[in-house]
């Protein structure tokens, strides 16, 4: 490996032998073309054609005037599959394409980084399987339909909790078995290096645009920028425009599930210990001996017990600070935002949308806060539907 | 207490790899896991190739894997574990190498669990999650309690690793048989036995071959290749998961299981 993957002691590349040739092949591929002159222009063709960048910075007023300071939403929701997620599965896609690989598999737990894997697989061509815990094929079940219409496998996975972890657990094992034909497009800034610096790399257009926007629009810097995290890609993506800027404050929300108490959550950073899963060192929720705990969140996308490395190590600078949004508070920001905006976020962007409405009326009023909506809410529809039974009116 | 080194003098004067049969310790619980490990012995087991379980064992399949959770739904744990490893030791003086994933490690503090481990009669700790270019997180603390290194070699190692692997071995090379993840296969992978010469060539350090060894002619055929020992895990692993109502038949099953592949890597 050319480069140890490191952010302070955090990440590494933490595999069995047999996987680290295909990651040192990925490794070079992924320095080979990332400033590859046609590399670059065909990415910046696809991102504005087809999945719609630059995406727009919005006002939301109405949700502003409900917490008491100015909120922006960075809408990611509106991009072709509705999440930030297909920026990662462009980038690594055509990294695939230009590698030369013919097969792509991917793991999910909401099923947006499946979905989007998948309309990339249907794009260039590529058979596509994507691995996928049972409780989350049931409650994300329309993505799910959605992947098979673009084209992929959908492979149920039984084990663990049948969630995001154990999809993980069996890409990698399968990964192992079909090493010479098949890249892995991993869905989040964690994992394995060099995951975390390729899945960054493909996701820093939200923050680099963002910034632009802000300065454009508001004619300022804003005053925070928050995002949810779950192995941390659309945060780091949006942090890592405002890296260097001191006085902007980042802040990522994890998964507080039913509460933190409970210990039925997903809130790594918070409350987590350093530890190794998945090829990476990172915060972990883990018992003493250190078997991985089981996570719970109403989000499928956060409901996992590691996150990515970077953010480890901006936790320990105390360059962003990391709190948690609990489900009820989740479902309240859900519905605030469709209410007062019109706009159904992801039950994961909720979490970023909740810790703002827990500091109601908290800031000044000239505040700015700009949120990464890292997706939009239709998923999740039937989820709030059975948590939040409308009155029949 | 026996050394790799002593074992592998030993079995290359009888002209014979190593059997090596590898459990999860505690499946199906504590108690049952010390019978069968004696069994093993019983069998002709030479060495003891021993995972403690892990609720993410990214290297196993589906065998191990629901080997895994019996054990740990039974209770198993790292004290414990060591508790298991003296105890079979006690039994027989044979090597006893672990195989297990880092975390676990990590948590207990490195230098402490090898240092614990060997004291309990463990001769080596081989990590599943971590490459030869990590090794240098655990070589010192491995030689400064006294055990020896095992790394793995797989099919798509190349000539340059395989030789840094070889230099920083002491105990014996684990090559795994083929691309994947520990499980009973069919047949034998047909690139093992010029993985095995290849190696063979390029270092003096013991090979020994596993994943997907199940049958006595896979041991066998891995055996006349110049492997120093034959590792048996998912074929036997099985045999408890499908005798949990049964131990009497489990024993039986894996007591003539292991006989049958030990006359088939001996001399005629
Ligand atoms: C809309 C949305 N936001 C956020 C996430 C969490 O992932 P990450 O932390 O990598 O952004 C997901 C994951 O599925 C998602 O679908």
């Amino acid at each position: 490996m050319k480069y140890k993957g490191r952010f302070g002691d955090y990440g590494g590349f933490y595999v069995p032998e047999v996987l680290m040739p295909v990651l040192e092949e990925l490794e070079e591929g992924f320095y080979r073309f990332y400033e590859d002159k046609q590399f670059v222009a065909e990415l910046a063709q696809l991102s504005k054609d087809y999945a719609g960048r630059p995406s727009p910075l919005y006002h939301a007023k109405r949700f502003s005037e409900y917490v008491g300071f100015k909120v922006y939403l960075k809408r990611e929701d509106l991009l072709h599959g509705g999440a930030h997620k297909v920026n990662n599965t462009l980038g690594q896609g055509l990294l695939a394409k230009y590698m030369g690989k013919t097969k792509l598999i991917a793991e999910t737990g909401a099923g947006q980084h499946g979905l989007a894997t998948a309309m990339i697989g249907a794009l260039f061509g590529m058979e596509t399987k994507i691995f996928m815990g049972v409780v989350d094929i049931e409650r994300q079940s329309v993505n799910v339909h959605k992947m098979k219409l673009c084209g992929a496998e959908v492979i149920p996975i039984e084990g663990g909790t049948g969630t995001l972890k154990d999809a993980i657990n069996d890409a990698l094992r399968y990964w192992t078995a079909h090493v010479t034909d098949t890249f892995y497009l991993f869905g989040s800034a964690c994992g394995p290096h060099p995951y975390p610096t390729i899945v960054k790399h493909f996701q820093t257009c939200i923050g680099t645009e963002t910034r632009r926007q802000c300065l454009a629009e508001i004619g300022k810097l804003p005053d925070m920028v928050v995002a949810c995290v779950g192995g941390g890609s659309n945060a780091i993506g949006i942090f890592s425009g405002f890296m260097d800027d001191k006085d902007v404050k980042l802040l990522g929300v994890e998964a507080g599930g039913r509460s933190l108490n409970s210990g039925r959550h997903a809130a790594t950073l918070v409350v987590g210990r350093v530890g190794i899963l998945h090829g990476a060192k990172s915060y972990l929720l883990q018992d003493k001996e250190g078997q991985v705990h089981e996570t719970e969140s109403v989000s499928a996308g956060l409901d996992y017990p590691a996150v990515g490395p970077e953010h480890c190590l901006l936790k320990d600078t105390g360059r962003a600070e990391y709190v948690a949004a609990e489900d009820d508070e989740v479902l309240d920001a859900f519905e605030l935002l469709s209410k007062t905006e019109g706009i159904l976020p992801a039950l994961e962007s909720a979490h970023a949308l909740a810790y703002l409405m827990s500091q109601k009326g908290k800031f000044d009023p000239d505040t700015i806060a700009v949120v990464n909506l890292s997706g939009r809410g239709d998923k999740d529809v039937s989820i709030v539907e059975r948590r939040r039974p409308l009155m029949s009116s | 207490m026996k050394t790799y080194k002593q074992l592998f003098s030993e079995l290359s004067k009888l002209k014979r790899p190593a059997l090596i049969s590898f459990f999860v310790i505690g499946d199906p619980d504590f108690d049952t896991s010390v019978q069968i490990v004696k069994t093993a012995i019983d069998a002709g087991a030479d060495i003891l190739e021993l995972g403690i379980p892990f609720s993410d064992p990214i290297a196993d399949g589906p065998t191990i894997q629901k080997a895994d959770i019996r054990a740990r739904n039974s209770g198993m744990s790292v004290q414990k574990a060591m508790e298991f490893t003296r105890t079979v030791r006690d039994y027989k003086d044979i090597p006893i190498g672990l195989l297990m994933y880092y975390n676990l490690i990590y948590q207990y503090g490195t230098q402490k669990f090898f240092s614990d481990f060997h004291e309990a009669g463990v001769n080596s700790i081989l990590v599943a999650d971590l490459s030869i270019d990590d090794a240098d997180e655990i070589t010192s603390p491995a030689t400064g309690a006294g055990l020896d290194t095992v790394f793995m070699v797989t099919p798509n190692t190349d000539t340059k690793r395989m030789k840094l692997i070889a230099s920083r071995t002491t105990g014996f090379i684990y090559t795994v048989s083929l691309l994947g993840v520990t499980g009973s296969r069919e047949k034998l992978s047909d690139t093992v036995e010029a993985l095995v010469g290849k190696l063979k060539k390029l270092t003096s350090v013991p090979v020994c071959v596993g994943f997907g060894i199940s049958k006595p002619e896979h041991a066998a055929a891995v055996a006349s290749a110049g492997a120093d020992g034959v590792i048996i895990g998912s074929k036997i692993v099985g045999f408890i998961e499908n005798n949990l109502g049964n131990k009497e038949k489990m024993l039986a099953d894996i007591s003539t299981f292991l006989g049958e592949v030990k006359n088939a890597i001996s001399p005629r």
